[in-house]
């Protein structure tokens, strides 16, 4: 049953990601606690709740950006388990985390190359994100829109299972929200987990919820 | 890393900002010595390597605030940090310093010798200044990134930043000064100096990224 084993899976069929009692707090204010979900590969998650609920909290400890209050994080992988989130995860913030004088594809390479390159090339990333044509543009030059789904390209040019999405869809119409929600499938589709902290459908299938707020 | 080296330096360059305000502000604080001192061409040349050192250090303060802070602003310090696993956070602090000196240092110390016939200084003089600084501005570079690094979360804290670094940059202007100043008189060595502050330099090539990159750590948020 094992297929991760062989290196070449890089989606990592049969990760699980199991937080346990996770509690998390902001400038010692708890905002959750005795949080408990799983999600294993193929699975979406959203998580959802008002403004201040602790959202993008959950999703920066899940990277490794903050430290739990309490709980444990585990990556489960076949028989292995590990505590290390950040190496399998990508994670997508409110910021596009690119420099506004390179180029839209400069920046991309750059995390190509600095991330470890993927299976897709920044030209093809960027043509699944319909950015091909502008590629060359400093990447300032953008709308907000276009900056996103830039960002959004930078998803798809290093294989990592685990997609950490914060408001992922903020700035896009409807048909580059149309076009997102397929590459999540995708992934979905290629063993891939996403945690999506949103207050907007995605458009995905299936997709459990956890919902935060009631505690505060 | 070679990837991270080249974007920081495209960025330095294509900013523009960060090779001229430097070589600007070092080539301001230089030409307004001799009219301040006056018209003393000896006691210009006995200061000049000193007044080159102290524009030099002040020249490289100069924007170091910035090191992390526009990574922080636009969200990528998140990403190198989450990176630490594949690339570790230390070594990737020492890259970004190395090309902060590239971009913003190393055209003072090729100014430096320009400066140093404003200030009357004799040729072997310059070379000495210019050496000294080639070898001893790294330092500087490595320790403000310590500072850069404990105020990279405070929106102004670029004054923080020098007030934090200078007191710990004064032994890199002690030996640094003092070498320049033993290639030219006599009794006053240059190798003791000079090999001091090579050791500086690469003693805070190790203790500052590893600082940095711990200071870095516990200020995400």
């Amino acid at each position: 049953m094992i297929t991760g084993q062989s290196g070449i899976d890089e989606s990592g069929q049969n990760m699980r990601l199991v937080a346990e009692k996770l509690a998390g707090e902001r400038g010692g204010e708890p905002l959750f606690s005795d949080l408990e979900f799983t999600a294993g590969a193929g699975e979406a998650l959203l998580v959802t709740g008002p403004n201040g609920a602790g959202k993008s909290t959950l999703l920066r400890i899940i990277a490794g950006l903050l430290p739990s209050a309490a709980g444990t994080l585990t990556v489960v992988e076949g028989s292995k388990a590990s505590k290390d989130v950040a190496p399998l995860a990508h994670y997508l913030g409110h910021l596009n985390a690119m420099k506004a004088v390179l180029s839209v594809e400069e920046n991309l390479q750059f995390w190509r190359s600095f991330s470890g390159a993927g299976k897709r090339s920044v030209t093809t990333a960027l043509d699944r994100v319909g950015l091909g044509d502008i590629a060359h543009l400093p990447f300032g030059y953008l709308s907000t829109g276009q900056k996103r789904r830039a960002s959004i390209a930078r998803l798809l040019i290093s294989d990592r299972p685990l997609w950490l999405l914060d408001e992922p869809t903020a700035g896009l119409d409807k048909a580059s929200e149309l076009q997102f929600a397929g590459l999540m499938q995708e992934h979905l589709g290629n063993g891939g987990i996403v945690i999506a902290a949103t207050h907007l459908p995605l458009g995905l299938e299936v997709a459990g919820e956890l919902r935060l707020g009631a505690a505060a | 890393m070679g990837a991270l080296f080249v974007r920081e330096v495209r960025l330095g360059l294509r900013s523009g900002a960060g090779v001229l305000v430097g070589v600007l502000f070092f080539l301001a604080v230089i030409a307004v010595v001799p009219f301040g001192v006056g018209p003393d061409l000896k006691l210009l040349a006995r200061i000049g390597a000193a007044m080159l050192w102290i524009g030099a250090l002040l020249a490289t303060l100069l924007g170091l605030d910035r090191l992390f802070q526009a990574d922080r602003d636009d969200g990528s310090l998140d990403l190198l940090i989450m990176a630490s696993e594949r690339h570790l956070l230390a070594l990737t602090v020492l890259v970004k310093c190395l090309a902060h000196w590239t971009v913003s240092v190393l055209p003072l110390v090729i100014a430096s010798p320009l400066l140093g016939l404003f200030m009357n200084m004799e040729p072997a003089a310059i070379g000495a200044t210019s050496l000294t600084l080639l070898v001893g501005t790294p330092a500087i570079t490595l320790i403000g990134a310590v500072g850069a690094a404990v105020a990279v979360s405070l929106p102004r804290g670029g004054l923080l930043v020098s007030v934090i670094v200078l007191p710990l940059t004064v032994p890199v202007l002690i030996f640094g000064v003092s070498a320049s100043y033993g290639a030219v008189e006599d009794p006053a060595p240059f190798l003791a100096p000079f090999l001091i502050l090579a050791a500086i330099t690469l003693f805070f090539a190790v203790l500052g990224p590893v600082a940095a990159a711990a200071a870095l750590k516990s200020s995400a948020d």
